[in-house]
């Protein structure tokens, strides 16, 4: 695995290129790039010319006929998609989004300014399916499709996160998420994604999560989260699994029963439908909210997503409640519906608790927990000690979907001021619609690209570093599982002392139970304020 | 390179109108063939990329959301930048045609000791937004040549565009700003290493026209005195498809009116499209209410997909063992 620089040389960054674009070499740099897909993976998901291959060998051992698959895949995508159609028209290079970008941010990489990286495409495009480009030539930004183009492609679509800032600032909305999203698709046609997206999407597929968890095994890992509640509150729980009848169907990121801190989200979960005697039920056949192939195709995505309504339906549940997790949101806010819906078999949801109706959520019919949450609270049912977070010095991450793609900024807020004394919240030209990604999603989470993660990361990291010099935060809290499994090392390298937490996780130590024990820890088995330790 | 190659073909078109008319006296060329083979090209290009824009559907509900959306009626929504209806959807809209809504947000990042700072950057929204309401009243102004009798509401425009109330002739303020603004425009990217090293020949060469333009007519209004009943002779024989070209005008006339006809002529077949565009982008002219309202795919296909008694299958007897309900014993 190629080194990570250390922090003092990675932030020296300079922001200002010395020459054209085109005329800086690319260099597929390891540490910057993740493995290539395997052929395992490209067969069970039945993608094109599945075989082994690495994107640090000369030969990627592309199909004979790749250009004109390629050219056609474009043909096809302008032809499907007015989003791309347009945005390869009407950029006017005015360069608002070019500092907007994390990773430009990070690397200072001409190619990462979000105007380049569509350039890159749009070069093709010219070349291929404008007049201008075809009579002009390079006067007119236009260049032929060679392997090499290939490959700039691949290396720079897989250093975009699709997390949407570049496309709040452009005057015209273009949206460099769905640039990458079809680059990646026409990447697709050729067998070249990469090990990270194509494992878990093979397992979520065959499985039903990215993890590979077999049915047995989330039942036993979720019985593993019970005996520790057991421990530290005192409350036995027993939830239920792939339930007929029940009136909930509850869906999460599978990563949340896997590593911490996101397990301590899942008790989260447990801990607080326990305590409203919440008739749902877990499933284990749809038992990823994520979705890895939406990083691959649209119709991958629409593959994986089909489960979550075909187990409503098959369980007889009136609506679903979804987990803590970005793209996940993005997925389900403006996605399933037109995927895989209508949903006519499930009801409006109501809140069996206060009785409130999601008015938001009447056709897709799935709500998200933390506004469930959130109205739990602002009805007074939950019963809450927020001193039990006193140790916390809190600040909140807003994920770029939930952000971006859905709007979702007062509801964790909320959340969270309810559940914690101190709170404090990160500038703002870096939360909110505004927020940084945590430079790891959109199936960048591997290990093998730290680099090229602690670089995307810089610019949250920076803005964390702030209010922990300012304010002394030490907790990050956020509402998606890719954050929860990447933001705990980005804050190692760049900024010591804070960690990371999910929403639930808060709400949960907060949340006072009927019939608990005097607690005495954390769900992470740490003294609570006041209790031992200190 | 690029402002090389732009810079020349400006030059080459000044250059051709200039021999055209003065040295070969094709005025009819220049003052009625031309000007109507680009308007056509504008028209005709303009309406099919619209077209061809609009065949390709919109498959997925994408908008950007730039506030807090519809929720609870007890969290404030954002209700502009992040409309739940289409009324609120034409409110984003007209503040992003209008008044460059997205632009307005503009920061500039910088690294200073380690540290990332996001500055207020409002100068490309300012003067971006002063070059084209210039050019657009510039150009609304340029009916007076096409209509018999000057219409009142341009009246009242050219009265206050000539407030100042200097010169003879008055100047026109927005003769000034939209030199003003594409000045600013080309001078941004010549000096800011971002936006120069993104910059190709497509983004200096309409700059540069428009400079032109305006420069020209600039020079007609206010130094090179034309003939400006023959201006009017020709808009108005354009206008009524009897074209006439005298050539008592003056060369500087059918300089300006050729610019302007390579401008039209260009115009559909450059990011100048950016005019249509930007009313057609999904990320900015859909509602943010895709829970709520189901959004069709046109082109929404069946998919492979692994169903539940698959997975039943495969895993069956260890569901069993572990307790799970199964649906075949």
């Amino acid at each position: 695995m190629a080194k990570i620089p250390k922090p003092e040389q990675l932030s020296k960054i300079d922001l200002e290129p010395k020459k054209h674009w085109s005329q800086f070499p690319i260099d597929i740099r390891p540490g910057m790039y993740c493995h290539g897909a395997k052929a395992k993976d490209l067969k069970v998901l039945e993608l094109p010319n599945a075989r082994d291959w690495s994107p640090a060998e000369e030969d990627w051992k592309l199909p004979q006929d790749w250009k004109q698959t390629v050219l056609d895949g474009i043909k096809e995508r302008l032809e499907k998609y007015r989003s791309f159609h347009i945005f390869m028209d009407v950029c006017v290079r005015c360069g608002a989004c070019a500092d907007k970008c994390h990773f430009f941010l990070g690397s200072g990489d001409s190619r990462n300014m979000p105007v380049v990286r569509a350039e890159i495409l749009r070069s093709v495009y010219r070349y291929y399916f404008t007049p201008g480009g075809k009579i002009f030539g390079k006067y007119a930004g236009a260049r032929e499709l060679t392997v090499d183009v290939l490959k700039e492609w691949w290396y720079y679509f897989f250093q975009c996160t699709e997390c949407r800032r570049c496309s709040l600032f452009c005057p015209y909305g273009i949206d460099q998420a769905e640039i990458t999203m079809i680059g990646r698709e026409l990447m697709n046609l050729l067998g070249l994604n990469i090990g990270w997206i194509t494992g878990p999407a093979a397992n979520c597929y065959m499985k039903g999560n990215h993890l590979g968890l077999e049915p047995h095994t989330i039942k036993s890992s979720i019985e593993f989260f019970l005996d520790d509640i057991k421990d530290i509150t005192g409350v036995k729980i027993e939830p239920t699994f792939n339930r007929k009848g029940a009136e909930i169907l509850f869906v999460t990121p599978s990563g949340d029963l896997f590593a911490d801190p996101g397990t301590y989200t899942a008790m989260g979960y447990l801990m607080l439908f326990h305590e409203l005697d919440l008739d749902y039920t877990w499933s284990t056949y749809a038992s990823e909210g994520g979705n890895f192939g939406f990083f691959t195709s649209m119709e991958m995505a629409k593959r994986l997503n089909s489960k979550i309504y075909a187990e409503a339906k098959r369980l007889g549940v009136k609506w679903i409640i979804g987990g803590e997790c970005g793209h996940m949101w993005r997925v389900l806010h403006q996605y399933m519906d037109t995927f895989n819906g209508p949903a006519d078999f499930l009801e409006q949801p109501v809140s069996p608790i206060t009785g409130t109706k999601f008015e938001n959520a009447k056709s897709t019919k799935m709500v998200h927990v933390i506004e469930f949450t959130a109205d739990l609270i602002k009805n007074g049912k939950l019963k809450l000690d927020p001193s039990r977070n006193d140790n916390l010095i809190v600040t909140y991450h807003d994920s770029c979907n939930t952000a971006r793609g859905m709007g979702f900024f007062e509801e964790p807020r909320y959340v969270i001021k309810n559940v914690c004394n101190h709170f404090h919240e990160m500038p703002e030209d870096t939360i909110r619609e505004q927020t940084f990604c945590c430079g790891s999603g959109s199936g960048l989470n591997a290990s093998e690209d730290m680099e090229l993660r602690m670089r995307g990361g810089f610019p949250r990291a920076n803005a964390v570093k702030h209010v922990h010099d300012k304010h002394g935060v030490n907790m990050l809290a956020n509402i998606c599982a890719i954050d929860r499994a990447t933001l705990p090392p980005l804050m190692d390298y760049w900024v010591p002392g804070v960690r990371v937490t999910g929403t639930h996780e808060l709400v949960a130590n907060a949340l006072v139970m009927k019939g608990e024990k005097e607690r005495e820890t954390n769900l992470r088995a740490e003294p609570l304020p006041g209790k031992g330790g200190e | 390179m690029g402002i090389a190659f732009s810079f020349a073909a400006v030059i080459a078109l000044i250059g051709l109108a200039f021999i055209g008319v003065k040295g070969l006296n094709l005025h009819f060329l220049f003052g009625a063939i031309v000007p109507y083979a680009a308007f056509l090209a504008f028209i005709g290009g303009f309406v099919y990329k619209v077209v061809k824009w609009g065949r390709s559907p919109v498959p997925f509900h994408i908008p950007t959301t730039g506030g807090q959306g519809y929720s609870f009626p007890w969290i404030k929504q954002n209700k502009l930048d992040s409309p739940p209806t289409t009324i609120w959807v034409i409110g984003r809209m007209l503040l992003e045609v209008l008044l460059f809504r997205s632009l307005f947000r503009n920061t500039k990042s910088e690294l200073k000791h380690g540290k990332l700072v996001y500055g207020s950057e409002k100068l490309l929204w300012l003067f971006g937004l002063i070059f084209h309401w210039s050019f657009l009243i510039v150009l609304v102004r340029h009916f007076r040549f096409f209509m018999v009798s000057v219409p009142l509401p341009i009246k009242i425009m050219e009265a206050l565009d000539s407030f100042f109330q200097v010169g003879v002739p008055l100047v026109y303020l927005t003769d000034l700003t939209l030199i003003l603004g594409v000045t600013y425009l080309f001078i941004r990217r010549v000096i800011m290493p971002q936006i120069r090293f993104i910059s190709i020949a497509a983004d200096y060469f309409p700059l540069l026209l428009i400079f032109a333009i305006g420069t020209t007519g600039i020079l007609m209004r206010y130094f090179i005195r034309v003939d400006i009943v023959g201006v009017k002779q020709v808009a108005m024989g354009l206008v009524s498809f009897q074209p006439v070209a005298p050539g008592s005008i003056g060369v500087i006339f059918y300089i300006h009116l050729f610019l302007v006809s390579a401008l039209f002529a260009y115009f559909p077949f450059s990011k100048l499209m950016h005019l249509g565009g930007v009313f057609m982008s999904p990320t900015r002219n859909l509602a943010n209410n895709s829970r709520m309202v189901r959004h069709i795919n046109p082109w929404n296909y069946p998919v492979h997909v692994h169903t539940y008694q698959e997975y039943e299958d495969d895993f069956r007897e260890k569901m069993k063992q572990a307790g799970l309900p199964v649906e075949k014993e």
